[in-house]
């Protein structure tokens, strides 16, 4: 490495300071909005650091008493976690025989790609056609119809994923328990998939987190407790008559939290698993 | 094992797949073209058949011809941001300080932040009463008067812009990152030893490991930039006076709340259309990039 002048090391600290600064100052503003009274958030000026701690909006935002804002806010992150997992564990088991067979069979890759192709279609293209089919099954308002809907974004997603997974086992691994008299389904079940379980947890935790994110589909076919995710929720309340601000706060950092430790949890899956893509070209 | 069996056998494993994306993703699409040759309303009677009339109807009309703007205005300056401040901020993480692995893990956070969540912070940040962004900009003295950025239609899809800037460009940076660190270190000092200055140094050694993986990221972040909707419904449900009204909020208006799904569906044929064609022009230009030697 070339020897750095002092200006520069200088510059340098400065720039990382200005990022840190840039990517926390909203971030810690949200938090400190969810604990600060609602008096210090509505003063002029405005009070930067609350005089009092107060974490009593998460008390509420979590308490099951009927009919509080805190029914409608657990069950939204009920509906959340049910529709996200569901959707998540039906597109990792349609993703593992179909990106099995796309990466041992590439041949039928193309009916793949279109899959993938389909990421360019707007959901504002389906939304009418999937509207009137999910009322024709009565499924208008259910986190199952919801679920399914979810499949749309995330099949394709996981199956890319899991197929990229397969084409990093090697098929000899394969070919020599079959040679050892393991027939087809046995070779899977005691080689392929547990080798494939990293890239399986992967798939999960990301599609997992594209259907907590989702909020176009949740909007149109959602519209009570029964189904209403948590994008949702948030939604209402930022748009609705809410006065006290710290309110909304809390329910955005309840929301982000599981997001937000998934995301740490899995950096080093995260980058290469973005970049992976790009660099091979 | 004789090929027609792999591939039937490949076919059996892909069918439980492809018989879903055709009930949720085919059918639909079908159905979404039937209707955009009709004057079909969301509930009640199937519509009759008026030809082309939709799409001639919605392409002449001012409302999309504004929209389309808006979205290529919201699309390139939001895009053009993240790649700029991505980049740079790669290039800064590439450096060696204290504290280094620390910020490049808190660049996970805005990616990780849910959308909504994003859109209702910047909501509170931008309070035209309340908003931090009114008080710490007075308070030093910037500002006299607090201003309602996002109820102004002179500063609403700026603000707009600022926030989606704000979620995307970590990512942007996070994927150049990993590209710069992909440039062998020999090369580096190679370039230092024959005396290329940091200009030279970055677009003829540094550059052409970027380039591939920053045109990925520029075609997906465009597409998505380009059916954006999550961001601007939550914070401005495409006001003030329609001027951060995007093409998906154009749909969802014509389609939703005035239930035309008739002339919504033809709206909505005509953006996936767009969307296609900015796909495939960048589809030739990643195969131009991939194919030069730089």
């Amino acid at each position: 490495m070339e020897r750095r002048s002092l200006a520069f090391s200088v510059f340098i600290h400065m720039a990382a300071l200005l990022l840190a600064a840039v990517i926390l100052a909203p971030l810690v503003w949200l938090f400190v909005m969810s604990i600060s009274p609602a008096a210090d958030l509505s003063a002029k000026p405005l009070r930067w650091w609350p005089q009092t701690v107060d974490f009593s909006r998460y008390a509420l935002l979590l308490s099951t008493v009927a009919n509080s804002a805190g029914a409608a806010f657990t069950a939204s992150l009920r509906n959340s976690l049910l529709v996200s997992g569901m959707a998540t564990a039906a597109a990792i088991a349609l993703a593992i025989p179909a990106g099995w067979a796309v990466s041992r069979t590439p041949t039928v890759g193309w009916s793949l790609s279109l899959v993938i192709a389909t990421y360019m279609l707007p959901p504002v293209a389906l939304a009418v056609p999937l509207y009137m089919g999910l009322s024709a099954l009565g499924l208008l308002n259910t986190v199952f119809g919801l679920a399914l809907v979810y499949l749309t974004i995330l099949a394709p997603f996981t199956t890319w994923l899991m197929k990229s997974g397969f084409d990093t086992i090697p098929r000899e691994i394969e070919s020599a328990a079959m040679i050892d008299g393991a027939g087809l389904w046995q070779t899977l079940r005691i080689i392929t998939l547990p080798l494939a379980a990293p890239v399986m947890a992967t798939s999960a935790l990301f599609a997992f987190l594209l259907a907590w994110d989702e909020f176009f589909y949740a909007l149109l076919f959602t519209s009570d407790q029964r189904a209403k995710t948590l994008t949702v929720a948030i939604a209402d309340l930022a748009g609705g008559r809410v006065s006290d601000y710290g309110l909304i706060a809390t329910a955005g950092v309840l929301a982000a939290l599981p997001p937000v430790l998934i995301g740490f949890l899995m950096q080093r899956a995260l980058i290469s698993g973005l970049t992976s893509g790009g660099v091979k070209g | 094992m004789s090929g027609t069996w792999m591939s039937t056998r490949a076919w059996l494993l892909m069918t439980p797949l492809l018989a879903v994306m055709i009930a949720v993703i085919g059918w639909p699409m079908v159905q979404t073209v039937g209707l955009s040759f009709t004057d079909a309303k969301l509930v009640g009677t199937a519509g009759t058949f008026v030809g082309l009339d939709n799409y001639a109807r919605m392409l002449a009309s001012s409302n999309f011809q504004r929209t389309l703007v808006t979205t290529v205005w919201f699309a390139v300056v939001s895009v053009g941001a993240e790649m700029m401040l991505g980049v740079l901020a790669a290039l800064l993480l590439n450096q060696e300080f204290r504290g280094r692995t620390a910020l490049r893990a808190l660049m996970i956070l805005p990616w990780a932040l849910p959308t909504v969540v994003n859109a209702t912070l910047w909501r509170l940040i931008y309070n035209p009463e309340y908003g931090a962004l009114n008080a710490a900009l007075t308070q030093i003295g910037l500002l006299d008067a607090y201003r309602s950025w996002l109820g102004e239609p002179g500063s609403a899809l700026t603000a707009l812009i600022v926030a989606d800037c704000w979620k995307n460009f970590p990512l942007v940076a996070l994927i150049a990152l990993a590209a710069l660190q992909a440039v062998p270190r020999d090369i580096t000092a190679a370039s230092l030893v024959d005396g290329a200055g940091p200009f030279n140094r970055f677009r003829f050694v540094i550059l052409p490991y970027l380039a591939g993986p920053l045109v990925v990221a520029l075609v997906l972040r465009t597409i998505e930039a380009f059916k954006v909707f999550d961001i601007i419904w939550v914070m401005t449900r495409g006001g003030p006076a329609n001027s951060t009204r995007t093409l998906s909020i154009l749909v969802y208006q014509e389609a939703f709340s005035f239930q035309r799904a008739g002339s919504g569906a033809s709206l909505a044929l005509i953006v996936t259309l767009l969307v296609t064609l900015l796909a495939l022009a960048y589809a030739a230009l990643v195969r131009k990039t991939a194919g030069r030697a730089f």
